[in-house]
């Protein structure tokens, strides 16, 4: 490895284009994947997710563009067998072969040249992580939708790889079936701390999935970084419309009693309804619809746990409403209407009281922190 | 109506105590179609994905080739064969016209494109994404064209059912090209027409059943392994 690769970065794509018909369909600078984290690539249909997965993952070749995977140079396109064997994907469809549940499981490692003994050895932990165990008899076939994608991300995840690139995994199930494999799937990549990039047009998924988040439009990639970054500071109007409408914190329960927790934020704490056990780590959501501001002092009387002096930054019309950034600390969106703006006769740099329950937050776990 | 029941009669008789004759055109048959039959499935499967699996100028016109190709008549294949096999023709210095060979030939000319057509439709037929998924799975092309063609072994079958069937019970190019030369290259077809054309019905019909009886029998097989295969 030369000196120049950061080795903390797993795979690093540079000037990547890839032309259709004449038509530039997606055009990405630089991307980096760092080691055991997972990156949302979120955007509407069209916006080049698939696409970028695909040129990623060596299935599809780029027009122009260089990658190097843990610093050594890869030949982009379907070339590099070494590389494709070294990362996986998961696409919308679950892709099973006409055999049974455990034949697809195993096909990665057959392809690999695997031995009849380490394949016996290998697949039951992964049918029986992804809860397909009872079904590996079976004719893939005649298994579920939500079945047969587990099957498809047990056969991605049973050969270890180094990046899984997961191409909108769950857009195909229904709900119930989504949630279920959504959490299954969250517990599998942290606790194997998988190195992942997953599309998604949905921001839960995201939110839940994701250490960092790429907002895709046309193409390109408009905004990236940490989650709570891209959603609380949309970088333009395409962004904010896309993903920036709750408030995200991350943060750090500190104390939990009867149901109700307090967890450390940038710049506050936050009182929230859940379960949770001191140093886990939670994304907090606030819709910006469910905070309330007010004028006076002392505090009104009200049934907020959270209650937040603050400073308006930047207010925005909407239409009907407006969307007020107040810094409390920490940025908090508000809706107000237009009536309340007068009333109130908020304006940027105004000090106002912002305030919402306890059950007004969305509690996202996001796991233990690392010992 | 007695020179039907007659001849039946007889072909029965001829079938039941093994008549030598008989049991030589038919074992010729059995080998001739059944080598033509896997020669067509060796390039027609290859060609059938290769087209399937390729984009290229021109390909449109490729696919109506092999679809028009499919029922290519085959006293016009006979007649072709038989111009390249003719003494002087371009492939003449063979000198295998009037063989089983130059029949073999033949017969694998007509199953060919029916063969790489059914292939082609079969290979097309898979998820357009299953191709990338198994290449995302680290296969090499050539594992991938495997497991690909593995993947629509179901419909291939119809592809060795229709070849065989087209082939076994073809009778222009085999008599133009084989000469229906008694004990040498005289196949069921062949045979059935000499005899019924002389009269000899009772002949004729046992060739008859022979063939009706190996086209069941060879596509109950098939159907059998198609059957087992269907996961249930």
């Amino acid at each position: 490895m030369s000196s120049k690769d950061n080795p903390a970065i797993l795979l690093k794509a540079e000037e990547l284009q890839v032309r259709r018909g004449g038509a530039l369909v997606l055009d990405i600078p630089a991307l980096d994947i760092f080691p055991g984290q997972v990156l949302a690539l979120i955007g509407p249909n069209g916006a080049g997710k698939s696409t970028l997965l695909l040129t990623l993952a060596c299935l599809l070749k780029p027009s122009r563009g260089r990658f190097s995977f843990n610093g050594r140079e890869i030949d982009a396109g379907r070339g590099d067998v070494d590389y494709r064997r070294r990362v996986a994907m998961v696409f919308q469809e679950p892709l099973l072969f006409d055999a049974t549940v455990f034949d697809n499981v195993a096909a990665g490692l057959r392809i690999r040249g695997v031995g009849r003994a380490e394949i016996g050895r290998a697949v039951p932990g992964y049918l029986e992580l992804f809860g397909i165990a009872p079904l590996a008899m079976r004719s893939a076939r005649k298994i579920s939708g939500g079945e047969a994608q587990r099957t498809s991300l047990a056969r991605a995840f049973v050969t270890e790889p180094e990046i899984v690139f997961l191409d909108e995994p769950f857009s195909s199930l229904d709900p119930p079936t989504r949630e279920a494999l959504l959490g299954d799937l969250e517990r599998i990549i942290r606790e194997t701390r998988t190195t992942a990039v997953a599309s998604t047009h949905d921001q839960t998924e995201a939110l839940r999935l994701a250490d960092r988040m790429a907002v895709m439009n046309e193409g390109k990639i408009v905004q990236i970084g940490p989650v709570a970054e891209v959603i609380n500071r949309p970088a333009d109007g395409f962004v904010a419309s896309f993903v920036g409408v709750e408030t995200v914190l991350p943060g750090c329960v500190l104390r939990s009693s009867d149901g109700v927790f307090t967890a450390a934020v940038e710049g506050g704490e936050i009182q929230a309804v859940g379960h949770l056990r001191p140093r886990e780590r939670v994304l907090c959501c606030i819709r910006p619809e469910h905070v309330t501001l007010s004028t006076n002092t002392p505090f009104p009387e009200s049934s907020a746990r959270n209650v937040f002096s603050g400073t308006i930054r930047k207010i925005t019309p909407l239409g009907l409403f407006h969307r007020v950034r107040v810094d409390c600390g920490f940025d908090l969106v508000v809706y107000v209407t237009r009536q309340s703006i007068e009333e109130l006769s908020l304006e940027e740099g105004k000090t106002v009281i912002a305030s919402f329950k306890a059950t007004a937050v969305h509690v996202i776990p996001r796991g233990a922190p690392p010992n | 109506m007695d020179l039907i029941l007659e001849g039946i009669l007889k072909a029965f008789y001829l079938i039941f105590t093994l008549d030598a004759e008989v049991l030589g055109i038919t074992l010729l048959s059995l080998k001739v179609s059944g080598t033509a039959t896997l020669i067509s499935l060796f390039i027609g499967i290859s060609a059938g994905t290769a087209v399937a699996l390729s984009r290229f100028p021109g390909r449109q016109l490729v696919v109506s080739l092999i679809n028009t190709g499919m029922g290519l008549p085959p006293v016009v294949v006979g007649l072709f064969v038989t111009i390249f096999l003719w003494r002087n023709g371009p492939l003449g210095f063979l000198e295998i016209l009037y063989t089983p060979t130059a029949i073999i030939l033949a017969q694998a000319v007509i199953a060919t494109p029916i063969v790489t057509g059914i292939t082609l439709a079969s290979i097309q037929h898979l998820p357009a994404n299953l191709r990338l998924q198994i290449l995302a799975l680290g296969a090499t092309r050539v594992q991938m064209v495997w497991l690909l063609v593995k993947e629509a072994r179901l419909p291939l079958l119809a592809a060795v059912m229709a070849g065989f069937g087209g082939v076994i019970s073809e009778v222009g190019a085999s008599i133009m090209v084989g000469g229906n030369i008694k004990g040498y290259s005289r196949v069921l077809t062949t045979a059935t027409v000499m005899e019924t054309s002389r009269g000899n019905f009772d002949i004729a019909i046992a060739l008859g059943i022979i063939l009706l009886l190996l086209a069941f029998l060879v596509n109950a097989i098939l159907t059998q392994i198609q059957q087992r295969e269907r996961p249930r």
